[in-house]
């Protein structure tokens, strides 16, 4: 069984939110979804700075066995990104919520999370598989 | 089967595809012919070419093969060329292709090589898409194409980006020196663009200036698409080492390396890289590895780029490599060594300048551009070069490439090559030839 915090938003393509006290949005995957990939191997990161449209594909994570994008989840600059993954992929496997975060977000439109899971739904739709 | 499917026809089966899509029958396509009415017809059409004293280059080159390449690859082990998946039954296959990259990469000045494309043109079109993968900071998508850059190179690159969202500038040459010039490049200056395509020797021959080319495309945060002649590498500077921090990618036909004319194909294309950018890179790539034993081995490696793990979003859907021409490309380059590819190097200078001294000594042949080059130049005739070209055919001699078509801009246009397969009696039967054509012409 996987983790889902419940202080998170997700959405139906497996990516979580965290809003930080300053106001940007931290983005990961989810304990699902690095257990479903199976070993990371590699993570293609965006650029700091490139804007991005809700929906966009913005990464890449790529394991052993397969290669999924990164969805944005909402319209966004990107701020930063988690470079320790250049080296150690394997943090999203080992702490997916926590050290293996992927990038922090400035978000375009104040509250612009309309359509995000809350941790429930989430869990219904990884449950579905 | 079509019963055990619950299908009633095979029509049925391609139901989804629309009509108008389909080809709706094969009456062009003749009957079948036997084994030896195939032989005989394709023995009448070899017989056509002759054995003529060939002089053409334009990015196929005639280059003595030694005969231990081709005896060696028609072995079993090699002669079957399908992409080896099963490591555990192909490390023979894998490891010949292992010493490809480290040849490839080693040649080029690179740190990653893939295990081959299909050609020189093709391979150009690929550098492109994936340069525009790989130069994130550029999203212009345009490309700049000079445009003595191979014209088929150019035209393939075109046919295969076209529905690709890309951009192409064609970066003009300069008509006295055959090469791209500061002041070519100065139009261009102020445009975003991802890549800058760069051919050494050009299509012309001659020597860019890739040092200052690559320098100015990076001062621009674009990448460098080098495009070389393999063979040429054993006296230039590798792009690995152009201006202060070297190509991006590197491409080009193998075909000088072990295959034959063989009438335009098939040959190679050959694509190198550094290793930041392996990731964007197409093809396949074979990796060292070692066993669950800690035994050293070989394997495909970095497959979630192909097609069959990233589906539409496959860094290409080129999977298979020219194992059979890799291989002969392989042979040749580990009998040669880096000292006997100088010396087809050296030996196909020195051919082409003397036999461009030949030639231009004779009334209505000049050399085109002064500058210093490979082993191919452009002369200008005095008069159209088709009906030469025919004359010195009726000969035994295919003199060269017209140009007319290619480069109207040039006139009366002749692009020449010799190699070391050429001897100073073969330059002189073609220089009397020439003079004599000429000659014969004039009178008429």
């Amino acid at each position: 069984m996987s983790e889902i915090p419940p202080d998170l938003k997700y959405t139906r393509s497996h990516e979580w939110l965290k809003t930080l006290p300053d106001g940007m949005v931290e983005i990961g995957i989810s304990d699902h979804a690095q257990q479903t990939l199976g070993d990371l191997v590699f993570v293609e990161l965006p650029e700091p700075g490139r804007n991005l449209a809700a929906g966009e594909a913005c990464a890449v994570v790529e394991s052993v066995k397969a290669a999924s994008d990164i969805y944005a989840p909402i319209a966004a600059t990107v701020v930063a990104v988690n470079a320790q993954l250049a080296e150690t992929p394997e943090l999203i496997n080992q702490d997916p919520y926590g050290r293996g975060w992927i990038m922090r977000l400035r978000p375009s439109t104040p509250a612009a999370d309309s359509g995000l899971l809350s941790a429930r739904d989430y869990q219904l739709l990884a449950a579905q598989g | 089967m079509l019963a055990a499917i619950g299908a009633p026809s095979i029509e049925a089966l391609f139901d989804e595809i629309p009509p108008h899509l389909r080809v709706q029958s094969l009456d062009e396509l003749p009957a079948g012919l036997s084994e030896f009415e195939v032989m005989q017809l394709m023995s009448a059409r070899a017989r056509q070419d002759g054995r003529p004293l060939c002089f053409i280059g334009a990015g196929a080159y005639e280059h003595h093969i030694p005969a231990a390449v081709w005896s060696t690859i028609t072995r079993g082990e090699f002669y079957s060329a399908y992409t080896p998946y099963q490591a555990e039954a192909s490390q023979g296959t894998l490891q010949s292709i292992y010493e490809y990259q480290s040849m490839m990469a080693s040649l080029t000045g690179m740190q990653v090589s893939n295990a081959s494309l299909y050609d020189g043109a093709t391979a150009v079109a690929e550098a492109c898409l994936m340069a525009v993968r790989a130069n994130r900071r550029s999203r212009a998508a345009r490309i700049l194409l000079p445009r003595s850059l191979h014209p088929h190179y150019r035209a393939v690159t075109l046919t295969t980006t076209l529905n690709q969202g890309l951009a192409f500038d064609t970066l003009a040459y300069a008509r006295d020196a055959g090469q791209v010039t500061p002041e070519a490049l100065a139009a261009h200056d102020r445009q975003n663009f991802t890549a800058l395509v760069i051919q050494q020797p050009n299509f012309f021959g001659i020597l860019e200036d890739v040092d200052a080319l690559t320098d100015w495309a990076h001062a621009r945060e674009a990448l460098v698409i080098a495009v070389v002649n393999p063979i040429s590498l054993a006296v230039l500077k590798p792009p690995g080492e152009w201006g202060a921090s070297g190509a991006d990618i590197v491409v080009g036909d193998g075909q000088p390396l072990g295959c034959p004319l063989s009438s335009g194909g098939p040959y190679f294309g050959f694509m190198t890289t550094r290793m930041q950018h392996v990731r964007q890179m197409p093809g396949r790539i074979v990796g060292g590895t070692v066993d669950a034993d800690g035994r050293p081995g070989f394997s495909l490696t970095l497959q979630a780029r192909e097609q069959h793990i990233r589906r539409a979003k496959a860094t290409s859907n080129i999977c298979t490599n020219q194992g059979l021409l890799m291989m002969a490309g392989t042979l040749y380059l580990s009998l040669m060594g880096a000292e006997g590819l100088a010396r087809v190097a050296a030996a196909s200078m020195a051919r082409t300048e003397e036999l461009v001294r030949a030639l231009s000594a004779i009334n209505g042949v000049r050399r085109v551009f002064a500058r210093p080059g490979f082993h191919e130049a452009v002369l200008a005739l005095e008069r159209p070069v088709a009906p030469v070209l025919a004359a010195l055919a009726e000969r035994g001699i295919q003199g060269g490439l017209d140009l007319a078509g290619y480069y109207p801009e040039l006139g009366a246009a002749l692009l020449v090559c010799a190699t070391e397969t050429k001897s100073s009696a073969d330059i002189d039967a073609y220089a009397r030839a020439l003079a004599e054509t000429l000659r014969a012409a004039r009178a008429a």
